[in-house]
């Protein structure tokens, strides 16, 4: 993998329905000055700029890295656009950290954003041509049906899904920029909202978010003069497999798995369950911690339900899963992925505040999109590989 | 009064009224598109300026502040149906409005834009909402020189629309020529031997084109499904089934409309059938099959389809 | 880590001006077929793509894409939503990391099936420049016109390179076969039709290797001896538009210097010429031999074929020492310079 590679800045905006008080250009200098600030750098210390989020019908702005180039200080300087569907928040922190990795720049400067208020998800999401009927309403249309085949298959208890949904909104009221908090979250209360998609209920379902996530990543000499503590990048790995294809397993996708064993490979983890301390796992619907449990090897196919109903996954757990509230509770889909590899590095740093885990030393960040076919992951960690 | 009026009280050519040094210094900047205010011995600044503080009664200083013009609604009330007499003939607020600088606020009309006549209020209408006025060209020294305010800009409305000449493809236009026989085409890859439905002239597994065409039938079997109760203007109407039907004869599941039954009564395994509109309406299109209904036979085991999910 | 990475093998569509009815896949598979016949290669170390959701008005158009890959099992892969020489460049840091030896790159864009001007006034500022509905034939146009005043150029010689271009498009069997540039009249003055680049489906792919695999895959490979690309500021009234600085300072880090060939992404002639100027490129330079975008722009691709284009005149042994260079945005707002060479530093 290269050159040594850290992250020494992180900044979010705070996530709403709408960010009625800034303009686009706003929304994602405030996430970038936040992750300046944090690494104690201006924008003239920056090398280069990638940029990402997903479809650009979401604001109708066509390639807006040319729009944003100079909002973000990158005149006279490289600034890519990375587009992997919902994954894209974790690519394009991949290809930012792999410029540092490739020695090409010193310290580069990563944002993934999204302006859902500015039209709705559900029709970005599901703008269709001419010769497909819309039988998928959204990305719960696309996904209910897996999460079905799930529950046979595994013959998980139906409130499982209930659990997560509380389990990830309780960890939101820690975290100061998460979208959703609802006090008093309850299994009750999440079992009293109707099915959207059924098997999939209102309260599993995250919301649409308007947000950006920035990060300063750096090599090795930059790292050591950072103000605070870097989070160490101990490996990074993309997979993709196409979407319809005879004997596909959409429920336990084989890109998911094969990206795990990659980024475990790297980072020499052999049983992530004991030597990864916290994990940001991309979790839009409730169900599909079990089923990503099972994917990235946490435990046994079939048995992630348990691990989630035994309580292993809660912040007090013996291996917390988004500690942050994650994408259930907060979710602008460009930056998500960002989020989760963002709050990874926070958690190694020591710096994720009311909602850190005690002596997080090593953290997993994870993004997947399209029609669960995309995945992006790192491991970073607070030492120096 | 639902008839013409039959008395009418109406000063010839309007009262003339006095305005005095602190209105008059009001309604002179603002004939000149300024905003003051004047201060309070206590140093408060009051909007519109009165000769008088109105907590206590005291003479208020000499000094003229400018404030605003921008400002921030305090309260308001909504007017689904103007009158003639008001300043905007289609729905919109009264507002108190306190410029920015000053301590108290300003009466006027608050225009929101287009609304049916009727509407109810928006819902971004409340205190702490930020606005501008909208001078008039021509002013004359009165409260109407400012004809309105209007929210501060915070959005802009981008209406877009592009347009396409978008083309199936050539596979896609060779299963639909099928479908338009009332034949459900697929091609078997050379590579993993599997059927392909609808065919796409390729094998997404295996990376090689496909020729061989195959023909599957119309009945099946449902792998997994949701019941959509989110409507969508563009979909069916709620709740609707949406499930992955395995053709008999075919390796790859197709995402299909299953009705004819109650929504609730759905299962993995179930046997399904498609229902063809008449022969008479059919053509190149997938919307020849109006969905799949059960057919009667026993379900699938799990076992046996679990690997197409 | 340094090492040397080449562009070994380039395939690409005979670019079509109308809409042949197939789908964006339909239009990929072969030129992706085409690549793993040439190389023997039917699996890469890493895979990118460029093309644009926009063209097709349709969200995701990159996952069908991947059908005509053949991602399976899974590969490791990753799309930019710019033209693919972007898609190239992410694949050259990636193969600088060591731990991969082959990339497979590829573009594609129908520019034929909605109306790219309208389209890509979308790419504006959504503040002060779309709502306008100023298109960016009309932007081009402007620079266009300061360029002339600027360095005291006529229209004719717009209209030189118009037909320079469309001559050696006529010598390239996948470009499009325009005629000689007769007495038209303006499009968006001081440009005429033959002045911008005419739409074109089409699709391209490279892959590219390290090392001793590059030599092994390829006879003479085209090494990538420097590659860099840089913005501009993104308002036409923020930034000098009859100078592209950013082209400069790209072809400064990329070492662009004695080059015989050179392969411009200027899609309209006055570009061209400002081009030349920043990329200080002289007479003996011989400039978009296959025709350039004035005689085929399949959106997408167009920056990605230029690479194609000069790294084919190393393979074909025609040139040492070959610039190429794509662009993106309004009026040349991102510029990508590659300099290709028959000889490994190495």
């Amino acid at each position: 993998m290269g050159e040594p590679c850290a992250v020494i800045g992180v900044g979010q905006t705070a996530y709403r329905t709408r960010r009625r008080d800034v303009s686009i250009a706003g929304l994602v200098r405030e996430a970038a000055a936040r992750a300046l600030e944090d690494a104690g750098l201006t924008w003239k210390d920056i090398d280069a700029v990638v940029i990402g989020k997903a479809p650009d019908l979401f604001e109708g702005v066509v390639m807006p890295e040319a729009y944003l180039a100079d909002a973000l200080g990158a005149r006279g300087k490289p600034v890519m656009r990375v587009h992997t569907a919902g994954s894209v928040g974790g690519s394009t922190a991949i290809v930012a950290a792999s410029l540092i990795q490739a020695g090409v720049h010193d310290r580069v400067l990563t944002v993934a954003w999204e302006k859902q208020s500015e039209s709705n998800a559900t029709w970005a999401l599901t703008v269709s041509g001419p010769f497909s009927t819309s039988l998928v309403v959204g990305a719960g249309g696309y996904f209910a049906p897996h999460i079905r085949a799930y529950m046979r298959r595994s013959g998980a208890p139906a409130h499982i899904g209930t659990l997560v949904a509380v389990k990830d909104r309780l960890n939101a009221l820690k975290n100061p920029y998460a979208h959703l908090k609802i006090p008093g979250i309850s299994r009750e209360m999440v079992e009293s909202t109707p099915m959207l998609w059924e098997p999939i209920r209102y309260l599993e379902t995250c919301p649409s978010s308007d947000g950006a996530c920035a990060m300063v990543l750096a090599g090795e000499r930059a790292a050591r003069r950072a103000p605070h503590p870097p989070a160490w990048v101990h490996g990074t790995a993309m997979r993709s497999e196409p979407i319809f294809f005879a004997g596909r397993d959409a429920v336990n996708p084989r890109a998911g798995r094969d990206c795990a064993a990659d980024v475990y490979r790297q980072a020499g983890i052999t049983d992530p369950r004991r030597e990864i301390d916290v994990a940001e796992v991309y979790v839009p619907f409730s169900w599909y911690e079990p089923m990503w449990l099972e994917n990235l090897g946490f435990c046994g196919e079939g048995e992630g339900w348990k691990l989630t109903e035994s309580g292993a996954t809660a912040l007090d757990g013996d291996i917390p899963w988004n500690a942050s509230g994650g994408v259930l509770s907060s979710n602008p889909i460009g930056a998500s992925g960002m989020i989760r590899f963002a709050e990874a590095a926070l958690q190694v740093r020591g710096m994720a505040g009311e909602h850190q885990v005690d002596g997080a030393r090593r953290a997993l960040g994870h993004a997947y999109g399209g029609g669960a076919q995309f995945f992006s992951m790192w491991i970073v960690g607070s030492d120096k590989p | 009064m639902s008839s013409e009026p039959n008395h009418v009280v109406e000063f010839p050519g309007g009262y003339t009224r006095s305005v005095g040094p602190v209105i008059g210094r009001f309604l002179t900047e603002l004939r000149d598109g300024r905003l003051v205010g004047v201060r309070t011995a206590d140093g408060r600044v009051l909007v519109p300026p009165t000769e008088y503080d109105p907590e206590t009664g005291e003479a208020v200083t000499g000094e003229f502040v400018e404030v605003g013009p921008a400002g921030t609604v305090t309260s308001w009330s909504w007017v689904p149906r103007p009158r003639p007499a008001h300043p905007l003939d289609r729905p919109f607020a009264w507002a108190l409005i306190r410029p920015d600088g000053a301590d108290t606020a300003l009466l006027h009309a608050l225009d929101l834009g287009e609304f049916e006549e009727g509407a109810d209020p928006p819902r971004y209408l409340k205190a702490g909402l930020r606005v501008r006025p909208k001078w008039r060209a021509e002013r004359t020294g009165g409260i109407g020189d400012i004809a309105c305010f209007r929210p501060e800009v915070t959005m802009i409305n981008a209406p877009t629309r592009l347009e396409y000449r978008l083309r199936g493809g050539r596979a896609l236009d060779r299963f639909l020529a099928g479908i338009a026989e009332g034949r459900i085409l697929g091609h078997r890859c050379p590579v993993c031997g599997q059927v392909i439905v609808p065919m796409k002239g390729l094998c997404p597994r295996d990376g090689v084109p496909t020729s061989e065409e195959v023909e599957v039938a119309d009945t099946g079997t449902v792998t997994t499904f949701a019941v959509n109760n989110l409507p969508d203007p563009r979909a069916p109407d709620v709740p609707f089934v949406s499930a992955y039907v395995l053709l008999d004869g075919a390796d790859l599941t197709m995402l299909a409309l299953v009705a004819g039954i109650p929504a609730d009564q759905v299962r993995i395994g179930m046997r399904v059938k498609a229902v063809w509109r008449p022969r008479e309406e059919w053509g190149p299109t997938l919307d020849n099959i109006k969905w799949f209904e059960p057919l009667d036979e026993p379900d699938v085991l799990f076992e046996r389809i679990k690997d197409y999910v | 880590m340094n090492r040397d990475i080449a562009v070994v093998a380039f395939a690409q569509t005979r670019h079509s001006a109308q809409d042949d009815g197939l789908t964006e896949v339909e239009m990929l598979a072969p030129v992706i077929g085409e690549i793993k016949e040439r190389t023997g290669l039917t699996r890469f170390g890493f895979t990118c793509s460029g093309s644009c959701d926009y063209l097709a008005g349709t969200p995701f158009s990159f996952v069908s894409a991947l059908d005509a890959v053949g991602a399976w099992p899974p590969i490791s892969e990753s799309h930019v939503e710019m033209d693919a020489a972007w898609a190239l460049y992410e694949a050259w840091v990636r193969l600088r990391h060591g731990d991969v030896d082959t990339a497979l790159v590829y573009g594609f864009g129908k520019g034929s099936q909605g109306a790219l001007r309208e389209i890509f006034t979308q790419q504006l500022d959504p503040y002060y420049l779309a709502p306008l509905g100023v298109d960016p034939v009309s932007l081009a146009a402007l620079q266009a016109r300061a360029y002339l005043d600027r360095a005291g150029v006529k229209e004719d010689d717009l209209r030189a390179v118009a037909a320079r271009s469309r001559a050696a498009g006529r010598a390239n069997p996948y470009a499009l076969h325009l005629p000689d540039p007769d007495d038209e009249g303006y499009e968006v003055a001081p440009l005429r039709p033959s002045d911008i680049a005419p739409v074109a489906d089409g699709a391209a792919a490279i892959v590219l290797a390290a090392g001793d695999t590059a030599r092994e895959l390829c006879e003479r490979p085209a090494w990538i001896s420097g590659v860099d690309h840089r913005a501009e500021a993104h308002a036409p009234g923020a930034r000098d538009l009859t100078r592209s600085e950013s082209t400069r300072i790209a072809a400064r880090k990329a070492g662009a210097d004695r080059v015989e060939v050179a392969e411009l992404h200027a899609r309209y002639s006055h570009e061209e010429l400002i081009l030349r100027e920043a990329l200080g490129l002289d007479e003996s330079v011989s400039v978009n031999p296959s025709g350039g975008p004035l005689s085929a722009d399949p959106v997408m691709a167009t920056g990605l074929i230029r690479i194609g284009e000069a790294a084919a005149r190393i393979h074909d042994g025609t040139a040492t020492r070959a610039l190429a260079h794509a662009a993106s945005g309004p009026c040349l707002q991102q510029n990508l310079v590659c300099v290709l060479s028959g000889e490994s530093d190495g």
